[in-house]
């Protein structure tokens, strides 16, 4: 099975890390393939920002994605510039909060600047929220390895909020009615 | 144990060159190369290891030659600007025969070009940059651990010829993350120590001397101007200038069937795909799709010397089908060796082919 995923938000909401965490707990703890790539520009805070995974069984050959089947959208620009276009079979996750406008394809409206503001009082572990949603909704890798890969990579003292922000996320993404395309 | 990471081919690149004993690291960073340097700042002080940043990349490249004769397995990191600065001291080292790893993760030129996006267009530079004739070795990887294992290769050649050795990265194998198997050690290919009473830069039958590390008893003259055996210029005459120039170009050239790495896919197919780096995985996508003996594959990872040996494999070949990041250039080195066309599969702007661009140029020239 092999699926295609991208992020895309805002510069400093930490998209690139939720793909490279993405990737990590495939190949670390799923025993799968990954092959993670961003779009590096000038702008380091602000702007579109890009980062997508190829998750597969197999040895992942071409590495570039052309048209991913999953969506993580974060910014009402990052759904312009990298959501807008979405085939009608794919699926997105949108941050609510932050994207007003909704695909042409399914997908799921969580809140997760909000609920990482409110619920857990730092809105920087929004990412960490959307990805539990991500995987909860699409299992695209385990629980399990989702929960090593945020360890490994999360700063030293913040574990106990990442893996709360995570949880939050599943409930979330479990929670969550997906909009049929209409 | 072996051990499996998911790793940016960047850092693979530096943690294969510190797996192979690089202890000293001279650079200025510039993307897309800059992590490299960065993981080198990093972990190099920790191993016992040298890590400087210079100010630029003349004199990075001139850190890392003073280095290796002091007996370090010494690199730096670049990219297309900051190897243009490289040139002159790359021929330094060529001349003075000195062990060193230069890894130019390339991008889009001319100039400072685009910084973020990969090219493939410094294979000539690399072999023709710096002014005379010489020979040096270049190696490409197509994958995250062939940065890991390419790196700690370029360090063994390096050592084993006395020539500067290129890792010719560009940015898509250096900046993408993907999984990596790190293995318990590298091979490590010992420097040839020169035996007292030799003269300096008197060659083995192999044409490389042996090396009179400093601080280790000898008093050697190191210099670019053309030189006699013991090291002292010697710049006037004729015969002994071509007998120099033509040692150090044939002892790359006589050993590049030992130097040689590449796959041969389908030898008896009429259409053969020759790549080299990122656009290698777009030929894997393509030969995976398609099952097919007529469509054959020379899949190279030393692209200098060139091994043109392996092109004769191909008894069948109609046309050989090479997709570059540039506009053909080391296309224009296969030209050289075959008699059936070789077509140039050019892409600038940054992007790799895409399987469907390759399967067009097969479809256009069956």
């Amino acid at each position: 099975m092999r699926y295609e995923v991208r992020f895309s938000g805002f510069g400093g909401q930490g998209i690139i890390l939720s793909a490279v965490i993405l990737g990590r707990a495939a190949v670390m703890y799923d025993n799968k393939y990954a092959v993670q790539t961003q779009v590096y520009g000038p702008e380091a805070r602000g702007g579109a920002s890009m980062s997508q995974v190829i998750i597969d069984d197999e040895q992942i050959l071409f590495p570039k994605v052309a048209m991913p089947g999953i969506f993580v959208i974060m910014s009402q620009e990052g759904f312009e510039k990298y959501g807008a276009n979405a085939p009608k079979d794919a699926v997105m996750l949108v941050d609510s909060t932050l994207v007003h406008s909704r695909p042409a394809c399914k997908y799921l409206e969580i809140p997760g600047t909000r609920e990482a503001k409110q619920t857990l009082g730092k809105d920087i572990v929004a990412n960490i929220v959307m990805l539990g949603a991500l995987v909860a909704s699409t299992h695209v890798v385990s629980e399990a390895a989702l929960e090593k890969a945020i360890l490994d990579s999360v700063p030293k003292g913040t574990e106990t909020l990442n893996i709360k922000a995570m949880k939050l996320g599943i409930d979330l993404g479990k929670g969550s009615k997906q909009h049929e395309v209409t | 144990m072996t051990r499996t990471e998911f790793w940016q081919g960047n850092t693979a690149c530096a943690e294969g060159a510190l797996a192979a004993g690089c202890n000293f690291f001279g650079g200025y960073p510039i993307t897309p190369s800059t992590e490299v340097a960065e993981l080198m700042a990093a972990k190099m002080p920790k191993k016992g290891g040298v890590f400087i940043q210079m100010e630029d990349e003349i004199a990075s490249m001139a850190s890392i030659i003073g280095a290796a004769w002091t007996g370090a397995r010494s690199m730096t990191a670049t990219s297309g600007p900051g190897f243009s600065l490289m040139m002159e001291n790359i021929g330094y080292a060529v001349m003075t025969e000195t062990p060193c790893v230069v890894v130019n993760v390339q991008r889009g030129g001319p100039s400072t070009g685009q910084p973020t996006m990969a090219a493939q267009g410094d294979m000539m530079q690399v072999r023709f940059g710096s002014q005379g004739d010489y020979a040096i070795i270049a190696l490409c990887p197509a994958s995250v651990q062939e940065m890991y294992e390419l790196t700690a290769k370029a360090f063994n050649l390096a050592d084993q010829y006395r020539v500067p050795v290129f890792l010719m990265a560009d940015e898509i194998v250096g900046h993408m993350r993907e999984k990596i198997i790190i293995p318990d050690s590298m091979a490590k290919t010992p420097r040839k120590a020169l035996v007292k009473g030799t003269l300096p830069f008197k060659p083995d039958a192999d044409l490389v001397p042996g090396f009179p590390q400093f601080g280790k008893g000898y008093g050697v003259h190191v210099t670019g101007l053309t030189h006699d055996e013991r090291g002292y210029p010697c710049t006037t005459n004729p015969k002994l200038h071509e007998a120099l120039v033509r040692r150090l170009v044939d002892k790359i050239e006589s050993a590049r069937h030992a130097i040689a790495d590449f796959d041969i896919i389908n030898p008896d197919a009429r259409q053969v795909f020759i790549a080299y780096g990122a656009p290698v995985r777009t030929v894997q996508q393509v030969m995976h799709d398609r099952p097919d003996k007529n469509i054959g594959f020379l899949r190279l990872r030393t692209v200098w010397p060139f091994p043109e040996y392996a092109l004769a494999e191909f008894k069948n070949a109609k046309c050989f089908l090479m997709p570059e990041l540039n506009l053909g250039q080391m296309a224009r080195e296969v030209e050289r060796h075959v008699r059936v066309p070789v077509v140039n599969i050019q892409k600038l702007g940054g992007e790799l082919h895409t399987p469907a661009e390759l399967v067009a140029a097969l479809e256009a020239h069956r």
